[in-house]
C-alpha cells in the first residue's frame, strides 16, 4: 500500500526571503509536477505554492526515497542548495499529512486564520495536478474530501466572519452605518497604499462617485483618473463636505484637515445624513471631537485595529470547532483509505454478494416448503459455489502484481462497481 | 374564552423565547419559528377579539380588558408587516415580549362590561377605533426600533462593536423603519382624529369638546407632527427621530392610561375598568 506524504515550508517554518526562493510559478507547477512523477518512488503528486506556502503532497511505496527526490528536485529547479532550506521543511505522512491538507485548504493553518483565499489556490494547483495527470485516486478523493471539509468549516464555524483587516474593517463599519455602500460617495483625502486599498474594497461594494482632494492638485487629478472621479483643490474640502458621505484621510499633515467646528458647519445643509470619517493618518488627520456630534462617526487607525483584534479572537475561538471538523474528516478518511487494499475488498465484496445470495434464497426458500432439510442443504452448496466461481477471477486479479502502480485505481473501480463503501 | 387568552399569552411568550434565542445564535430556524409562533398567537388573539366582538355585536372596546386586547392585536399585526416589509427580524425581541405583557395585564383585567350604550353604533366609531389602534400599535413599534438605534449608535460610537454590533442591522435601515412607522402612525391617527370628530359631531353635535383624551390626543399628534415636519426641512434623522419617537410614545402611554385614571372624560367609561 501506499503512504501519503505531505512536505513543504510555510510561514511558520521560513522567513518570507526563502519562501519567495521556493514559491513555484503556476507555469513551474506544471513542469515540476511532470518532472516529480517521473521519478521512481512517486506515484501521484500536487504542488501547492502561494505566499506564505509551498508544499508537495504524493503517495508513495517508498517515503525515504520520495522525501529525497522532492529535495533534490527543488534543489535542483530552484539552484538553492538542500541544507539552505532543509531546517525549514517538515515532513508529514498518513494522518499527519491528511489532517494538514485538511487544515490548510480550511484556513485553520494560514496567516490569517479564516482567509478565504487558500481555497482558491488549492483548487488551482489541483487543477493542474489533473491537467498533467499526476494525481490519481488516492489524492483525487483526498482533494476532494478538501474541498468538502473546507467548505463545511466555513459554513458552519465563524471562522471567516467579521473583517480581520483594516479596510475591510472600514467596510463592515460602514454597512452598518449606511446599511448599503451602493451610491454613498467618497471623498480621498490625500494618497497612500491602505488609503487606496480602503477606495478600492469600497468601489468593489459598488460605492458610488469619489472625489480626491490632494495637497498637490496635479497628483490628485491623476488619482481621480485611476478611479473615474474627480480632483478638488485642498482649499474645496470643507465644500465637498456637504456632498458625501465616506470620507478616507490619509495625509502627511501634523495637524487636523478637518475640525469639529467645520463639521459642525455643515451638518444642516447636509440634513444630518450621516457621515462616516476614516481616519487612517499618523498623525491624525480628522478632530476625533467629530465623532461626539450627531450622526457623525469616526474611526481612526487605533480604532480600526481595536476593531480587529477582537475580530481575530473570536475567529481563534471559532477555529477551534473547525479543528473538531478536521478531525472527524481525518478518521472518514482514513477507513476509506484502509480499505483501498486488497484484502479488504475482497473481503467486502464477498460479503456482499453473501449478503445479496443469502437473502434472495431465504425468498425463494419460503415458498418451497415441500423441499426436505437436505435439499436445502444442497441449495445451499450450489449459491456458496456460485459465489467462489464469480469470486475467482477478480481475486486472483487484484491479488496479482500486474498493475504497474495503477492498483489502488482498480480497487477504487472495483469499490465503486459494487458500491463497496457505503 | 380565558383560555385563548391563555393560549394566545403562551404562544407570545414562546415567540418572545424564539426571538431572542435567535438574538443569541443567530441561527434562521429560531427566528422562523418565533415568526409562526407569534402568527400563531395572532390567530388565537384574533378569534378572541372576534368572538368577543359576535358576542357584543360590536367592536369590542368596552372596558380596559378589550381595549387592551384590541391594542396588542394591532402591534403584533402592525409587527408582522413590518417584519416582511423591511426584514427586521430582531426587532422580534420587543414586539412578541411587549404583546405577551400587553395580554398579561388586559387577562388580569375585570371583564365586566359597561352598559352598552346605542352610542356605540356608528362607522365613523369603528374606523375611529381601528385607525387609532394601527396608529397607535405602529407608534410603540417606531419606540422599538428607536431604541434598537440608540443601542446600536451607542456601540458604533464607542467604537466597541460587540454583541449587538453584530446582532443588529444598520442605522440606516433602523432609521428608514422608524421613519416608516411613524409616516404610517401619523397618517393612521390623523384619520382616527378626523373620524373621532365626526363621530363627535353626530353624537355631541360639536366636533371638539376639550375631553381631556382629545387634548392629549391632539398634543400626541403635534409632537409627531413636528417631527416629521423637522425630517423634512432640517433633517431630523437618526438619534433625534430615535429619541423623539420614544418621547412620542411615553405621550401615547400616558394618553392611554393616564388620561384615564388621572383625568375625567367622555372617553373614560370605556377605558376604565
Amino acid at each position: 500500500m501506499f503512504d501519503i506524504v505531505l512536505q513543504g515550508l510555510n510561514h511558520k517554518t521560513a522567513p518570507v526571503g526563502l519562501r519567495e526562493c521556493i514559491a513555484f510559478s503556476e507555469d513551474e507547477t506544471a513542469a515540476s509536477l511532470e518532472a516529480l512523477i517521473k521519478s521512481e518512488s512517486i506515484e501521484e503528486v500536487i504542488l501547492f505554492s502561494t505566499c506564505n506556502r509551498v508544499e508537495v503532497l504524493l503517495t508513495t511505496s517508498n517515503k525515504t526515497d520520495a522525501v529525497e527526490a522532492v529535495k533534490t528536485y527543488i534543489a535542483d529547479f530552484k539552484n538553492i542548495p538542500v541544507h539552505q532550506f532543509e531546517d525549514a521543511f517538515y515532513t508529514h505522512d498518513g494522518d499527519a499529512a491528511v489532517r494538514h491538507v485538511f487544515r490548510v485548504a480550511a484556513s485553520l493553518d494560514s496567516m490569517m486564520v479564516g482567509e478565504p483565499q487558500i481555497l482558491g489556490q488549492i483548487k488551482a494547483a489541483y487543477r493542474t495536478a489533473a491537467r498533467k495527470k499526476t494525481s490519481g485516486v488516492i489524492l483525487n478523493r483526498l482533494l476532494h474530501r478538501t474541498f468538502f471539509v473546507a467548505k463545511r468549516v466555513r459554513s458552519e464555524t465563524g471562522i471567516g466572519d467579521h473583517a480581520v483587516s483594516i479596510s475591510y474593517a472600514a467596510i463592515e463599519l460602514g454597512r452598518k452605518i449606511f446599511g448599503s455602500l451602493e451610491g454613498k460617495t467618497m471623498l480621498l483625502i490625500g494618497a497612500g497604499e491602505m488609503a487606496e486599498l480602503a477606495v478600492e474594497h469600497l468601489i468593489r461594494n459598488r460605492a458610488g462617485d469619489i472625489i480626491v482632494a490632494n495637497r498637490t492638485f496635479e497628483t490628485g487629478v491623476e488619482l481621480a483618473k485611476k478611479y473615474n472621479g474627480s480632483a478638488i483643490r485642498f482649499e474645496e474640502i470643507e465644500e465637498a463636505l456637504k456632498r458625501v458621505d465616506i470620507i478616507i484621510s490619509s495625509t502627511g499633515s501634523p495637524h487636523f484637515i478637518i475640525t469639529r467646528d467645520t463639521v459642525k458647519g455643515i451638518l444642516r445643509s447636509r440634513k444630518n445624513r450621516a457621515l462616516f470619517f476614516i481616519d487612517i493618518a499618523v498623525p491624525r488627520d480628522i478632530d476625533p471631537e467629530i465623532n461626539r456630534l450627531t450622526n457623525t462617526y469616526v474611526y481612526d487607525i487605533d480604532d480600526l485595529k481595536g476593531v480587529i483584534e477582537e475580530n481575530i479572537e473570536d475567529r481563534n475561538r471559532e477555529a477551534v470547532k473547525g479543528e473538531r471538523i478536521v478531525d472527524e474528516a481525518v478518521i472518514h478518511f482514513r477507513q476509506w483509505y484502509e480499505n483501498l487494499d486488497v484484502i479488504p475488498t475482497i473481503i467486502a465484496l464477498r460479503n456482499k454478494m453473501e449478503g445479496i445470495a443469502k437473502a434472495e434464497a431465504q425468498k425463494t426458500l419460503q415458498s418451497l416448503r415441500h423441499l426436505s432439510e437436505k435439499d436445502r442443504e444442497a441449495f445451499y452448496r450450489m449459491i456458496n459455489a456460485m459465489i467462489n466461481k464469480i469470486m475467482h477471477d477478480p481475486t486472483m486479479l487484484l491479488k496479482s502484481d500486474a498493475f504497474h502502480g495503477s492498483k489502488p485505481t482498480y480497487l477504487d473501480i472495483t469499490r465503486r462497481l459494487f458500491n463497496l463503501d457505503d | 374564552m380565558e383560555l385563548i387568552e391563555i393560549i394566545t399569552i403562551f404562544f407570545y411568550l414562546l415567540s418572545a423565547a424564539g426571538y431572542f434565542a435567535y438574538l443569541f445564535l443567530q441561527k434562521e430556524y429560531l427566528h422562523s419559528a418565533g415568526s409562526y409562533l407569534l402568527i400563531a398567537g395572532f390567530l388565537c388573539h384574533s378569534s378572541a377579539v372576534g368572538y368577543l366582538a359576535v358576542k357584543s355585536g360590536y367592536i369590542p372596546v368596552h372596558n380596559l380588558h378589550e381595549t387592551l386586547l384590541i391594542a396588542g392585536l394591532a402591534v403584533v399585526g402592525v409587527f408582522l408587516v413590518l417584519q416582511y416589509k423591511y426584514n427586521l427580524k430582531v426587532l422580534g425581541i420587543y414586539a412578541a415580549p411587549l404583546a405577551a405583557l400587553v395580554m398579561i395585564i388586559a387577562t388580569l383585567l375585570p371583564r365586566e362590561p359597561v352598559q352598552v350604550k346605542n352610542i356605540f353604533k356608528s362607522v365613523w366609531l369603528v374606523i375611529h377605533i381601528v385607525t387609532i389602534f394601527i396608529g397607535d400599535a405602529s407608534f410603540a413599534l417606531a419606540c422599538g426600533v428607536g431604541l434598537l438605534y440608540l443601542v446600536q449608535e451607542h456601540a458604533i460610537k464607542t467604537k466597541n462593536p460587540g454583541f449587538f454590533f453584530r446582532r443588529l442591522p444598520s442605522l440606516e435601515l433602523l432609521d428608514a423603519t422608524g421613519y416608516g412607522c411613524i409616516v404610517v402612525g401619523f397618517a393612521m391617527l390623523s384619520l382616527g382624529l378626523v373620524t373621532g370628530f365626526i363621530y363627535a359631531k353626530s353624537v355631541w353635535g360639536k366636533f371638539w369638546s376639550w375631553d381631556p383624551k382629545e387634548v392629549w390626543s391632539g398634543i400626541t399628534w403635534l409632537l409627531y407632527a413636528a417631527l416629521l415636519h423637522q425630517r423634512f426641512t432640517v433633517g431630523w434623522r437618526g438619534r433625534k427621530a430615535a429619541i423623539m419617537s420614544i418621547i412620542g410614545f411615553a405621550v401615547i402611554l400616558f394618553t392611554f392610561f393616564g388620561v384615564n385614571f388621572l383625568l375625567q372624560g367622555h372617553h373614560g367609561q370605556f377605558t376604565r375598568w
